[in-house]
């Protein structure tokens, strides 16, 4: 596990070495802010609950920009042959990615300190669903991650890598939806209302920590970082 | 150092490497050559782990590829074909980047760098990001990156691709010192270059060897032809006519001589009738010479002819003797040995 960390390093200092690292931020802060914001003084409430309502649809988008590279470029480039040349496990090399845009998505979820500062001003939030809110923004955050990285891992080329992602996160987030359940038959509900992202952010994001929902998401983490450590073998 | 045993390796339905087997020894450079496609990439990508063959075996300093991937990898620097490098990054943080994961020491990691710095010549651009580099110092860079670690094993895909006529010699001397106390592998379709680089050669065909040896080896194993290169002016005088006169009296005179016999009724031949037949029928009759063809007529009233002659007999002294005993002017008289490209094509282009 000693070359996961300058890995890491190389591909979080990489977000930074173009200008994309602060496009990102500025339009991830300006459209939360914006969009919670918005309704924030109509609801009149110090509550931050629309704000982590807002953020699973957010990282819709945001995470595959994040991770569409990681794996697409390195492919494209030739620096694939590079790295895994270099004595560095796939294990690390996956780890690492994955590490480092984790570390970016829990800088820009940091960033959005304000909102709860001013809520705080202005009334008297729960501070319990904050903590639970941020959690659960963290955590399906990272499963997001895993996905689009696992997707980033089969294209060369980056735009495929975002689009599916969205498609298939969008798809693994709504499998627990009421729309959705409604249409399958009946043993298969407790499978699909468990096996979709959607529910237990929002168990979490309420401020109710079940360790279900946390074991949930370290599978799916899990599970799509395994996936891609023998989507990477396979090249061999 | 390197040995390699019934290596194959298919990717859908082409064979890229089929059941080769070779070894290199320690402080050897092997070249490795062979027309595009032959299979020179994907024995090296086996070599350092970025792939795993379907048969057979290689081991990289005692280490097999497939189940000590690790160890090998952290004695072999490789330059994959095109240089390939994180366009984002400056040519300092990439080799800190690399050396880290190589596990070299922090305190010692500036200074590697800095040597590599100037083995490699980047001092020019050593805050630049690699992006902005020409095609002859990412090529530096990538050269940089392979060596930073002080490996025992260096595989090189074309490493001189890209750069100018100066920087190739030097990358040339680079590699030739390197591989006076390492080993060396370096693929190439430039043939100067293993002449230029190597103590041994392996020609690959479509995935197969077709020859290996060291280059004066290879000569004689193929064997083959000379070649000689002649041109002649008959007849001394500037007037043509006055000329051709005095090499029919010539043509007496080589019978004088007597160590010719044939090339003497050549001479007959040629006093009668056109010019360049009659030198072409003097030479051919030389003993091993196999053709004589005319070129181009060259300026100043020289014919120019190529002498093909099998191998080995000295035709030079023979040559000068006839044009001398019949008064032709000897302009160039040049022996060429077969080379290696030749040698390439006879082989690459037997096999198709």
């Amino acid at each position: 596990m000693r070359n996961t960390v300058p890995t890491m390093k190389r591909e979080f200092s990489s977000y930074f070495n173009a200008p994309i690292a602060f496009v990102y931020l500025t339009v991830f802060l300006g459209l939360s802010s914006w969009l919670y914001l918005k309704g924030f003084f109509l609801v009149n409430e110090a509550s931050m609950r629309s704000f982590f309502n807002l953020i699973p649809w957010i990282f819709l988008f945001f995470v595959p920009a994040i991770t569409m590279r990681l794996w697409a470029e390195e492919k494209k480039v030739g620096t694939m042959e590079l790295l895994m040349t270099l004595p560095v496990t796939d294990t690390e090399a996956v780890l690492g990615k994955f590490l480092a845009s984790f570390v970016f998505l829990v800088v820009s979820l940091a960033l959005t300190f304000l909102l709860p500062l001013m809520v705080s001003i202005l009334g008297d939030p729960d501070p319990g669903q904050i903590v639970g809110g941020y959690l659960g923004c963290v955590l399906i955050g990272a499963a997001y991650l895993s996905i689009g990285l696992f997707i980033s891992s089969l294209t060369e080329n980056q735009i495929v890598a975002f689009i599916v992602s969205v498609v298939a996160i969008f798809m693994l987030y709504i499998l627990g939806a009421d729309f959705v359940l409604f249409g399958i038959p009946d043993w298969l509900v407790p499978v699909f209302s468990f096996a979709g992202l959607g529910g237990h952010f929002d168990s979490i994001s309420r401020g109710v920590i079940d360790s279900r929902d946390l074991i949930y998401y370290f599978s799916v983490i899990g599970l799509f970082l395994y996936l891609n450590v023998k989507a990477i073998e396979a090249r061999r | 150092m390197i040995s390699v045993r019934g290596l194959s390796k298919t990717f859908g339905s082409t064979v890229a490497v089929n059941n080769i087997s070779f070894d290199v020894n320690n402080g050897e450079v092997l070249g490795f050559l062979g027309p595009n496609g032959a299979g020179k990439t994907t024995t090296m990508r086996i070599l350092t782990c970025y792939l795993s063959p379907d048969n057979g075996t290689a081991t990289v300093a005692g280490f097999d590829v497939f189940e000590n991937s690790l160890e090998v990898r952290k004695r072999v620097g490789y330059l994959p074909e095109s240089a390939p490098l994180y366009l984002d990054m400056d040519v300092v943080s990439y080799l800190r980047f690399v050396a880290d994961i190589r596990g070299i020491p922090r305190n010692l990691t500036g200074e590697r760098i800095r040597r590599m710095v100037d083995t490699c010549g980047l001092s020019s651009v050593v805050g630049r990001n690699i992006g902005e580099l020409s095609k002859g110092y990412k090529q530096r860079v990538g050269l940089a990156q392979t060596l930073i670690h002080d490996p025992e094993i260096l595989i090189l895909d074309e490493p001189t691709t890209g750069l100018d006529p100066s920087q190739i010699i030097e990358i040339r001397e680079l590699i030739k010192e390197i591989g006076r106390e390492r080993t060396v592998i370096l693929s190439t379709h430039i043939l100067p270059e293993v002449e230029a680089t190597c103590s041994r050669v392996l020609i690959i065909n479509e995935g197969v060897i077709v020859a290996s040896g060291t280059p004066e080896e290879l000569h004689a194993a193929v064997g083959g032809e000379d070649l000689i290169h002649v041109s002649i002016k008959t007849g001394g005088g500037p007037a043509e006519g006055g000329g051709a006169q005095g090499g029919g009296a010539e043509g007496g005179g080589a019978q004088g001589g007597g160590a010719e016999g044939g090339g003497a009724e050549g001479g007959g031949a040629e006093g009668g009738g056109a010019q360049g037949s009659g030198v072409e029928d003097a030479l051919s009759s030389l003993a091993g010479v196999t053709s004589v063809e005319r070129k181009a007529e060259a300026s100043g009233g020289y014919s120019k002819y190529i002498v093909k002659a099998s191998n080995g007999a000295d035709l030079a002294e023979a040559m000068f003797r006839v044009a001398v005993d019949r008064g032709w002017t000897l302009n160039e008289l040049k022996r060429e040995t077969l080379s290696l490209e030749d040698i390439f094509l006879k082989l690459t282009t037997r096999e198709a």
